[in-house]
């Protein structure tokens, strides 16, 4: 109990009484005890040698990688170009099929709570909790190595992140704008259409375009597993040690990244 | 012209919202629907477009048995009953013309109000009422951007716009200022005469209600309390509806108004 009487009668009050403060602070004690443990755990695991050469090595490699070999990039145009259009079809694809899988899945739209909600909530989980490397991974395996698979791959990773931010959205609707469109004897495609609809464009405009932008960032990447790209040109050129391309790929990624960040921070702004 | 029979709603959470209610409303008739937050007046307004399903009792709207109906007679019904609400319920996002013309929805198909292909006289009649209604120069504002007062217009019109034989309005000045809701129900009760048509208007202000409306109907606990002209509206009815409170100031004191009204026409 907070709140005491003292020898004179009058009230104090406390956050906590002294069992709840003394389980606190065995508290911090006991996370405090497990991380003293974790570390020396893995101190023995670490080979320090390594560590303590770490820097050298750095050292070496960045002096090796510096400068950037400038006259490579007649060779990035190509895959830069592909890694963008990975980016954007994927992103698009993505959407089509997230928005009926989102009306599916948002408990004031689906047509059954009971049968067809848990398919669509399953869906979302499944897509969202497989990595887009992973999926490329299994594509590359099935319809081989390409753009093709990383496009596919970015796909099938957004479904789920796109369709559970959009079914969100549809949850918060303001119902009644729905029941007075309701009201005037519309019929279940047109409420949707003037009473749903509008209310969640600028929702949706917004995840399409933050989904977009990180599927440019992981676009990048996907080459890595042969999924096509600038990914596969960062792969070969780790393979071959040629430090000085890896640091004009870098360096271009980077600039890649810029522009979708900022290409999304302005479209974003023009819509809300 | 409507008449509710026995009409009952019992919630699943078991509150009984309305019991046995039995009223008529005849044609041309403007009616008030006065009682205590959560005597059912809310429920009573949706139950005869069946935005919420009565559990038993008929609603017959010239001769209709509204109740009966299956889904796609009760979206032809529901072109019939206009309503206007409480806090608009405009799409916010849309213009006041699609605003308007969206009581039009249950006569056009899907792809022509998709894609806002009205045909040219539903357009002429929005415009026409726009205009009536006072926001000729608004057509083509989002509906975000108008005054409350300007909005619950925009409202109108679209219940309008149905060719309604009867109007549901809840609580149509509840978010509007003094002014205004007296502007608001002088608009609502005009339109009525000029088409003849009967409305239901919820409402909690009660001298407003005895200002411009010509019966009164109280509910209370989802049960009728009081049914009558506004000028048989005493302490006492107040007092059986609402409970014990000093009403002396809430009664339309009839001089007062008549006084008022001449001044303004002077």
């Amino acid at each position: 109990m907070p709140v005491s009487t003292d020898v004179h009668g009058a009230k104090i009050w406390q956050l906590r009484n002294r069992n709840q403060t003394l389980i606190r602070w065995g508290s911090y004690l006991a996370a405090v005890a497990i991380f003293m443990w974790c570390w020396q755990r893995i101190s023995e695991a670490t080979t320090w040698f390594f560590v303590w050469d770490a820097p050298r090595i750095a050292a070496d490699i960045g002096g090796r990688a510096w400068p950037p070999r400038w006259s490579y990039m007649d060779k990035l145009w190509g895959p830069l170009w592909d890694t963008f259009n990975m980016a954007t079809l994927g992103t698009v694809l993505a959407l089509f099929l997230a928005v009926p899988v989102a009306f599916l899945a948002a408990r004031n739209t689906t047509p059954s709570t009971l049968f067809i909600r848990p398919v669509a909530l399953f869906i979302i989980v499944s897509t969202r909790s497989i990595n887009s490397l992973i999926w490329a991974l299994l594509l590359v395996a099935i319809v081989g190595p390409g753009v093709f698979a990383g496009l596919m791959a970015i796909a099938l990773r957004s479904i789920g992140f796109c369709a559970k931010l959009l079914y969100e959205a549809i949850e918060e609707i303001d119902e009644k704008q729905v029941e007075a469109i309701t009201a005037t004897g519309a019929s279940r495609w047109q409420v949707m259409a003037y009473g749903i609809v509008p209310q969640i464009l600028p929702a949706f405009a917004g995840i399409s375009v933050f989904r977009w932008d990180i599927n440019i960032r992981e676009s990048t990447v996907l080459g890595l597993v042969g999924a096509g790209g600038i990914g596969l040109q960062l792969q070969s050129s780790l393979n071959t040690l040629a430090w000085p391309q890896v640091t004009l790929i870098l360096i271009v990624i980077l600039f890649a990244v810029i522009v979708g960040e900022w290409v999304s921070a302005k479209v974003r702004g023009a819509i809300i | 012209m409507l008449e509710l029979k026995k009409l009952t709603k019992t919630y699943r959470t078991g509150d009984k919202a309305l019991q046995d209610v039995t009223l008529t409303v005849p044609k041309g008739q403007v009616m008030a629907l006065i009682g205590p937050s959560g005597a059912g007046k809310s429920t009573l307004i949706r139950c005869i477009n069946r935005l919420v399903e009565p559990t038993s009792g008929s609603v017959i709207l010239d001769g209709a048995d509204i109740t009966a109906l299956g889904a796609g007679g009760l979206r032809k019904m529901r072109r019939r009953m206009g309503m206007i609400f409480q806090e608009y319920a405009l799409v916010e996002r849309l213009t006041v013309m699609e605003n308007v013309l969206s009581g039009r929805l249950g006569y056009v198909g899907f792809w022509r109000s998709f894609l806002r292909k009205f045909p040219q006289s539903d357009v002429d009649e929005a415009f026409r009422l726009l205009d009536r209604v006072g926001l000729l120069e608004m057509a083509d504002k989002r509906a975000d951007e108008l005054s409350g007062g300007q909005r619950q217009r925009v409202g109108i019109a679209r219940a309008l716009i149905q060719d309604p034989r009867l109007l549901l309005v809840d609580e149509p000045t509840a978010s509007l200022d003094p002014k205004t809701s007296r502007q608001i129900m002088r608009l609502i009760c005009e339109l009525c005469a000029e088409r003849d048509l009967a409305a239901v208007i919820n409402i909690h202000d009660v001298a407003l209600a005895q200002m411009f409306v010509e019966r009164i109907v109280g509910l209370k606990a989802g049960e009728l309390a009081f049914d009558g002209k506004p000028t048989e509206m005493t302490e006492e009815v107040l007092t059986n509806i609402y409970g014990e409170e000093d009403w002396q100031a809430t009664i339309r004191n009839v001089d007062d108004e008549e006084a008022e009204a001449a001044l303004a026409a002077s």
